[in-house]
């Protein structure tokens, strides 16, 4: 039988998906990605198939994505993170919508049509300021876990204004309030509000939106206020960590990828 | 690998004969140099170095040296120099690497032309602020450094129609000039040879335009990476001979290649216009992903900025203000769109892509809304890269690479 994989080698942390014909999720995993891409790949994909697959009896097709995709050489084919992601979100949202993905290490804003066809997209420019590593490093700055800036925002008071667009910037006037005496957790919420408003100066929030990505994935909350400043309600599908490894997964199926 | 990659991209054979009289002409001006004659002029690339041939100046192009340092790579050794003297990392990155390696009296002439140990000497720098204000601060730095007389004419900039009264002005500044350039050159003006310079100037035009035409075809004979290199000549060689005759020689390849249907690309799907300044760091390597992604950059603005349609040796002194003034670069969003437009159709292109230059605000236009405009109006995909001419530090090959993949990912299902 064959099975179809989709392994996401991203910046931060390497996914890995399977599934069968019927496009069901039979094993997954996500590891982090380290400075050797191969060797993260080769994890992420062995202890997915440890779920799907004990005996190794199966027969794999393989797509890889994500910034690693070319590191892999026992892949059957490549796609961007863009085409994947679109391609994992339309499976759950069949409409058109805009689709936000914050990563590890950038963001992207990326169209999708009604019949599931991607348009145009964009990308955050070079600064870490709105994606994962920037959360990371103010998590640092405040000698916090990264798993508890969540439950920090949620049990924030008040609303506070963090308005650089730098990471070192933004640092810097955590310092300034820090030393006016904030509250940890109105710093956080500031700063997941910081998050959504880089995501909003990338592109008119059109259509549906549905959200996607590892900083989503953690931190529920902040889908939260992004749906209070917009208005609206934001689609997350299921495993948002791994939209961008199933869309692989799916590509690998419907045998669409490009040569790898 | 390396070797299975360089053979990717397609040789244009004349380009053999490129190299000679681009190392004739670096061999000239470091003669005129050591020797103090001919006068140098050091000119902007779109500044009036007709005039000053005319007046028997050698004419150098600092952008040109400028380009020269990002395809080296050696830009990024010396602009750090250039930031520590005062000269902003935000400001033009020709700029800052040409300063820093005069400050370090380095030159990839040196590395290229085996006796060549510094640029030639300046009696005069001229430029022209229809590109740039950047141009002017470049130049006074030299006039400062090198107590050298600095002389400029000042454009008009972001204009739709060209104006009689935009033309008037520029005639007049461009006339003002001569008493100033006779002086430092000491030969007279002469309107006969200034109509002879211009013939050829406008000779090598409509010959570069020709060149870049042969695109037209598909698949299209040369890249837009070739194109940045193959237009040498005609930014520093037009107004000789020497440039009409390498034109008509690559002209000649290049619809040879037409007739063979042979493309720069094997297989190309896609065709896209590149809008903005070249990566000169890059250009190898974004050269041979394009052709691994089989789409090819076919046409754009920058290789087009160096046809100068207006020459006329009839009306020498109006016609040089004309073809200066009607540049793109100097003209309104307006026209810059209905000019990609055109291209568009023309060149039969699938797709537009913006480089927005970090430090190069004036070839970066993407930043009022052009490509949502544009992709909106033609119906047409667009897609802006974030990237500098000469600053490697603003560029990431794998944010950029991805982009590219995932633009033509998209092309595919269009
Ligand atoms: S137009 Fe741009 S690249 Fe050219 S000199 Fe001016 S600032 Fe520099």
């Amino acid at each position: 039988m064959n099975y179809f994989t989709g392994i996401d080698v991203g910046a931060s942390a390497t996914k890995a998906v399977i599934i069968n014909a019927e496009k069901e999720v039979v094993g997954y995993s996500v590891n982090n990605s380290g400075a050797d891409f191969r060797a993260a790949s080769d994890t992420a994909f062995s202890k997915a198939k440890k779920n799907a697959d004990p005996k190794g009896s199966e027969n794999y097709i393989i797509v890889a994505t994500g910034y690693g995709r070319r590191n892999i050489p026992y892949v059957d084919g490549i796609k961007t993170e863009i085409s994947c992601h679109a391609r994992g979100s339309y499976h759950f949202f069949r409409n058109a919508h805009t689709l936000i993905d914050i990563g590890g290490q950038d963001s992207k804003v990326i169209r999708v049509d009604v019949l599931g066809e991607r348009g145009s997209f964009k990308m955050n420019r070079k600064c870490a300021a709105g994606t994962g590593a920037f959360l990371e490093e103010i998590a640092n700055r405040l000698d916090v876990k990264l798993g508890q800036l969540n439950r920090l925002a949620e049990k924030a008071q008040k609303n506070i204004e963090i308005g650089s667009y730098c990471t070192v910037f933004t640092a810097t006037e955590i310092l300034t309030k820090i030393r006016e005496g904030e509250q940890v957790e109105n710093i956080v919420k500031g700063i997941f509000n910081s998050v959504i408003t880089r995501a909003i100066e990338m592109d008119p929030m059109e259509n549906n939106i549905v959200m996607t990505g590892g900083v989503v994935a953690y931190n529920p909350f902040l889908v939260k206020m992004f749906e209070e400043k917009l208005g609206k309600k934001i689609f997350v599908p299921p495993l948002p960590q791994l939209t961008g490894a199933f869309g692989a997964a799916l590509f690998a199926l419907e045998g669409k990828p490009t040569e790898g | 690998m390396a070797e299975e990659k360089k053979r990717l991209i397609k040789k244009i054979q004349a380009t053999s004969q490129m190299k000679k009289i681009m190392a004739d002409y670096f061999y000239e001006l470091d003669r005129a140099s050591k020797e103090g004659s001919p006068p140098v002029a050091w000119c902007t690339s779109v500044g009036p170095g007709e005039l000053l041939l005319s007046l028997g100046f050698l004419v150098y192009y600092p952008e040109n040296h400028g380009a020269m340092l990002g395809t080296t790579r050696m830009a990024n050794n010396y602009i750090p120099v250039a930031n520590a003297i005062g000269y902003s990392p935000d400001i033009c990155s020709y700029l800052t690497s040409d300063v820093g390696a005069f400050i370090k009296k380095e030159t990839p002439l040196s590395l290229a032309y085996e006796g060549i140990n510094e640029v030639p000497k300046p009696d005069v720098l001229v430029y022209n602020t229809n590109q740039c204000r950047d141009v002017q601060d470049w130049f006074s730095w030299y006039a400062r450094e090198l107590k050298v007389p600095t002389l400029g004419i000042s454009t008009y900039r972001c204009i739709g129609n060209v104006s009689d009264y935009n033309l008037e002005s520029i005639t007049k500044q461009i006339k003002d000039l001569i008493p100033h350039l006779e002086t430092i050159s000491g030969n007279k003006f002469d309107i006969d040879k200034f109509r002879e310079v211009l013939t050829r100037s406008y000779e090598c035009t409509q010959l570069w335009k020709k060149v870049l035409e042969t695109n037209m075809a598909v698949p299209a004979p040369m890249s837009f990476f070739d194109g940045t290199i193959q237009m040498g000549p005609a930014v520093v060689l037009r107004g000789t001979e020497t440039a009409i005759e390498y034109y008509t020689l690559l002209l000649k390849e290049l619809e040879e290649k037409v007739k063979n249907t042979e493309g720069a690309v094997d297989g190309e799907k896609f065709r896209l216009y590149w809008e903005g300044m070249p990566i000169w760091g890059k250009l190898r390597n974004l050269s041979e992903f394009f052709i691994e992604l089989k789409t090819a950059v076919v046409a754009s603005t920058y290789c087009n900025s160096w046809i100068f349609e207006a020459f006329d040796p009839e009306y020498p002194f109006m016609s040089l203000a004309r073809a200066y003034t009607e540049l793109f670069i100097v003209r309104d969003e307006n026209f810059k769109e209905k000019y990609i437009e055109e291209m568009v159709h023309k060149y039969k292109l699938d797709g537009i892509l913006f480089h927005d230059a970090k430090t190069c605000p004036n070839n970066s236009n993407n930043r009022y809304g052009m490509p949502e405009r544009l992709q909106k109006r033609l119906n047409i995909p667009t897609l802006t890269i974030n990237g500098d001419l000469n600053d490697l530090r603003c560029f990431s090959e794998e944010q950029a690479k991805t982009n590219i993949e995932a633009f033509v990912e998209q092309l595919e299902v269009v």
